[in-house]
């Protein structure tokens, strides 16, 4: 494969000037950590974090037909969303394999889908060739946006300091067009690392000084070592893990984003409604390694020295001190497993998910 | 980063201190500071015969895993258990108390000097 130019947020200057280690992600250069993976971990878990995902890619669904098309192509039933509310959702193969998990926005005159980076022209190509015959414009807008997440218990509190928007009125899940410090912002609240938080959809002129704005404010720059030690104790998926083509939502455990009985048809639906009758052919579990490791992405799963799964993402948690991890097995897999780490087979027992639920207010 | 300069080197960043035939062996400040904070250490078994080069455990951070390699050949004479529940020493002290393994040499083997490793951290930054 010919050698591209990674690409460049509007926070790279910033995160150079902290410090950061940058590496190559999905096609950019971006922050992996800062200070250290636990001590940014730990600030979000405790106080406030802040993330550059301006990567993430926003596509934009315009016309007559913009619900018809966005309907077609996820599995949650948009229809059902209110103005100013998000929704997660899968994309699906006809196959029911995964194309991707988005964000859709429900916003007044049309659909913004928020995508994962790495995905974002497969993304694209597959929404134009499956809304053949309706009236919509796909856009690809992820060049007009920097994507700024603060996530924490002091998340609201630092924020509410630079806006007019009450923030205390804005619940899970729903979001606002506003300003922060006279910044024109679309805030969120959502987020994937378990605690409360906001993103801030913002133009990319206004990503650094919103950055050094809330820094100075107290939030910590984290960088997506910390995210994914985050997002994977909060139970959540990571396409590329968990999600993938051979895999479809149902087996990795994210029915509630997928509406099987939507009235309108939605691309991967029959797939996904004979798998429910049939019976799933793998299932996504939480576990915790008993032994001595730590299971990581791609480590088998075995019982009795029999393969019967694979890790899907793994680490030592920062907040509960153990070593956790998501793994699809078979069907007819009990509590009780071995993680093949290095070649030696390690007890690992299922953990309810997600493994870190924060205390609500 | 100050390189100690009574110690030898490997290309894969372990250090090495040799004292009437043992040498004790850990990961240099640059290894520690590339992989993080450090969270786990695989240990070999005491008793253990490794040939040089040979991998001989790993050190894990949150985010990354890093296999270690025997720099000289010999018999493992002690392992630094503190370092199951402490692994963080590898972060903190990686030339004292982040030592990880204690081998009798039976096997020589070339190892960088501490101006070679220099040299090698210059070439790789």
């Amino acid at each position: 494969m010919a050698e591209e130019a990674l690409g460049r947020t509007p926070l790279y200057e910033e995160h150079e000037k902290a410090g950061a280690r940058l590496v190559p992600f999905a096609g950019w250069e971006m922050p992996v950590q800062y200070e250290g993976v636990k001590a940014e971990h730990e600030a979000v878990r405790n106080h406030a974090g802040l993330f550059d995902v301006s990567h993430m890619g926003e596509v934009v669904f315009r016309g007559p037909d913009a619900e018809k098309a966005v309907q077609r192509l996820v599995t949650r039933d948009v229809g059902r969303l209110e103005t100013g509310q998000a929704g997660y959702a899968a994309v699906c193969y006809e196959s029911g394999g995964t194309v991707d998990d988005v964000l859709v926005y429900k916003n007044p005159d049309d659909f913004l889908v928020v995508v994962n980076a790495a995905n974002r022209e497969k993304d694209v190509a597959h929404f134009q060739e499956h809304t053949d015959g309706l009236d919509v414009e796909i856009a690809d807008e992820s060049d007009d946006w920097a994507l700024l997440a603060l996530q924490g218990p002091k998340a609201e509190g630092i924020l509410q300091g630079f806006t007019g928007t009450d923030l205390s009125g804005l619940k899970y899940y729903r979001y606002v067009v506003g300003e922060v410090d006279g910044l024109y912002a679309v805030i969120s609240r959502t987020g994937y690392t378990g605690e409360d938080g906001f993103e801030l959809y913002v133009r990319p002129d206004g990503a650094a000084p919103l950055w050094r704005l809330l820094v100075e404010a107290g939030a910590a720059p984290v960088g997506l070592g910390a995210r994914d030690t985050l997002r994977l104790e909060a139970g959540m998926c990571l396409y590329g893990n968990e999600l993938d083509p051979e895999t479809t939502p149902l087996e990795a455990g994210i029915a509630f984003a997928v509406h099987l009985d939507k009235e309108e048809r939605f691309l991967g639906q029959e797939a996904l409604r004979r798998e429910r009758e049939e019976g799933l052919r793998k299932k996504l579990v939480g576990f915790k390694v008993e032994g001595r490791g730590i299971a990581r992405h791609e480590h088998p799963v075995a019982v009795d020295g029999e393969t019967v799964g694979t890790v899907t993402s793994g680490t030592q948690s920062p907040t509960l001190g153990e070593a956790i991890g998501l793994a699809l097995v078979l069907p007819e897999v009990e509590d009780s497993f071995d993680v093949v780490i290095r070649d030696r087979p390690v007890k690992a027992r299922t953990a309810q998910l997600p493994f870190y639920k924060r205390q609500k207010k | 980063m100050a390189v100690p300069q009574d110690l030898q080197y490997t290309k894969s960043h372990e250090w090495v201190r040799v004292e009437s035939g043992v040498a004790t062996v850990g990961i240099t400040e640059h290894a520690q500071d590339e992989l993080g904070d450090v969270v786990f250490v695989e240990l070999p078994e005491q008793g253990a015969t490794l040939a040089a080069g040979d991998s001989f455990g790993a050190v894990e951070s949150v985010k990354a895993v890093s296999d270690l390699y025997a720099p000289v050949g010999g018999e493992v004479v002690e392992v630094n258990g503190a370092l199951e529940d402490s692994p963080e020493k590898i972060n903190e002290d990686p030339y004292g108390e982040g030592w990880i393994l204690k081998l009798r040499i039976s096997d020589e083997a070339d190892l960088l000097s501490a101006a070679d490793y220099e040299r090698l951290l210059e070439g790789e930054s």
